[in-house]
């Protein structure tokens, strides 16, 4: 892997002929190298220690010995046998189909009721208090509740990850919506808004950006829940193969779903800041950076 | 005080003394706490789009394009999208700004955001422009641009102009007649008359014979503002 990515430096190295773009290239190219020494440098050191036998295998797994054991996980047969093999596509699906539906119920509850409080005073009233209480109480405290209320079922899941991740954005779109500038209210008013537009024209388009930065931080902590639900609450899913796996002390099992379920939460944190990216392209330029 | 359809009228005054304030009132942004504003014999209480504002912060919608905020004014009141499209075009054109449309706000100069929000204003056809010391964030050359383009639109348009600035070369270049208001409570203190012809050329003696007499007469009103302070200090330190 280190190797295949050192070859295009050296490529890029020897051609110094012309031009700006391959100034460009070749300063991406080491933009990249520095990107992936860390997370190289840790593999290569830790290959090594379990090579050398300073620990044992049995303690400490080496990375192709996960490599292996993902393979099977991934590609395996499904057999009676091995409970792990081939389910790693299937318990992708299950995580993400909870993470999705209680993300999609947390933005859309969050959104809406953020921007009514971040409006309305007698909105922010009401619920302002209940919801610093409730976002103080740590989310891992909800799962007996839930449980409790659902069973071990589906929507015990789906309401943890949505309760969770419904105050980062709620809180976020209220800040947002609270400070949208008079001046544009006023602008908007005088171009002939009705006073009951103004929350559909100005204020939600104006808290776009903590909006954004809500569902972020929101998905971020819809991947956590899912995890913790998944591991004391429902069956299947990522978190469910992870405890599984603790349970069977399969610590090379452990391993890949730690780097599943992170690679899965990068890919969503992506996913949802190009979105925004595309959206917020009217303000590009006039913040930092 | 009367304001005559069609006429530009400068508010011209120090920081804090109630020009914005006068300006926020005839837009119906804000209540008088006494007296009452009236356009055609009906009172102002709320903002409408036939008192067209332009803010010295531009105030376009950063979200949209400088078309769609001109646009914007139409759509609100359902014009149909052919004839939209039509008024949105004469007015970018008015203020020389076609060709920019599809910018947004944040990628145009100042001077640039002031134009469109002048043309988003002009496209609803306002009876009243209310002007808020439009140009007193650009710089030198561009406010002496704008400055030409307002009164070219003003002499093209004859829309009735209320124009707040603290400028007295601004006030004699565009206005017919200036109002000069005082600090201390916030008073008109004059009221003149400018006769000179358009288009007006503020390096001619006869500006700058208006522009002196103007500025001579502020000063006055000011000085006697500051001698009356002390007397006046008291009893206003009670009334809020």
């Amino acid at each position: 892997m280190t190797q295949i990515s050192l070859q295009p430096l050296a490529a890029v190295g020897s051609s110094t002929s012309s031009g700006q773009i391959e100034d460009v290239a070749r300063k991406n190219v080491w933009r990249f190298l520095r990107r992936i020494t860390l997370p190289a440098a840790i593999l290569i050191a830790w290959e090594a220690i379990t090579a050398s036998q300073w620990v044992s295998s049995a303690s400490l797994p080496s990375p192709s010995a996960v490599a292996i054991a993902w393979w099977d996980w991934i590609f395996g047969p499904r057999e009676a046998l091995a409970w792990y093999s081939g389910t790693w596509g299937l318990y992708v699906l299950m995580s993400l189909e909870r993470v999705a539906s209680g993300f999609a119920i947390a933005a859309a509850t969050g959104i809406s009721l953020g921007v009514l409080i971040g409006w309305y005073s007698v909105v922010e009233d009401l619920c302002d208090g209940l919801i610093n209480f409730l976002r103080a109480v740590p989310m891992t405290a909800w799962v007996p509740f839930a449980v409790f209320l659902f069973g071990i079922h589906e929507s015990a899941a789906i309401f943890l990850i949505a309760f969770g991740s419904f105050f980062p954005i709620v809180v976020n779109v209220a800040a947002g919506a609270r400070q949208t500038p008079r001046v544009l209210i006023r602008a908007a008013l005088m171009l002939g808004t009705s006073p009951r537009k103004l929350l559909l024209r100005v204020v939600l388009p104006a808290a776009l950006p903590s909006i954004f930065t809500g569902l972020r931080v929101g998905l971020g902590l819809a991947w956590v829940l899912v995890i913790v639900a998944e591991m004391l609450a429902v069956q299947g899913g990522l978190g469910y193969a992870l405890w599984s796996a603790y349970q069977f002390s399969r610590l090379d099992l452990i391993l890949a779903a730690i780097v599943s379920v992170g690679a899965l939460g990068l890919a969503s944190d992506r996913l949802i800041s190009l979105v925004g990216r595309r959206i917020l392209r009217w303000q590009t330029g006039t913040t930092g950076r | 005080m009367e304001i005559d359809q069609g006429a530009f009228v400068t508010v011209i005054g120090p920081s804090g003394c109630g020009k914005t304030t006068l300006l926020n009132i005839l837009a119906g942004f804000e209540q008088p706490s006494s007296g009452g504003v009236y356009i055609e014999g009906r009172p102002i209480n709320r903002p409408g789009a036939d008192r067209g504002v332009v803010f010295q912060e531009y105030a376009l919608f950063p979200w949209l394009t400088l078309r769609q905020n001109v646009e914007y004014g139409p759509r609100e009141r359902k014009v149909p999208p052919p004839l939209r499209r039509q008024t949105v075009d004469r007015a970018l054109g008015m203020v020389g700004l076609t060709g920019a449309e599809n910018r947004y706000p944040h990628e145009l100069s100042g001077g640039m955001r002031q134009r469109a929000a002048l043309a988003r204003v002009l496209v609803n056809d306002p009876k009243i422009l209310l002007m808020d010391e439009p140009f007193a964030a650009l710089d030198a050359l561009t406010r002496g641009r704008l400055q030409q383009e307002v009164a070219r639109v003003w002499a093209e348009t004859r829309k009735t102009v209320f124009f707040v600035t603290h400028s007295v070369e601004e006030a004699v270049l565009l206005s017919d007649r200036v109002v000069a208001m005082s600090v201390l409570p916030g008073r008109l203190k004059a009221d003149v008359e400018i006769t000179l012809s358009r288009p007006r050329d503020p390096t001619s003696s006869s500006f700058n014979e208006h522009r002196r007499a103007l500025e001579s007469l502020l000063k006055q009103e000011l000085a006697s503002d500051e001698n009356s302070v002390d007397s006046e200090e008291s009893s206003d330190l009670k009334q809020p």
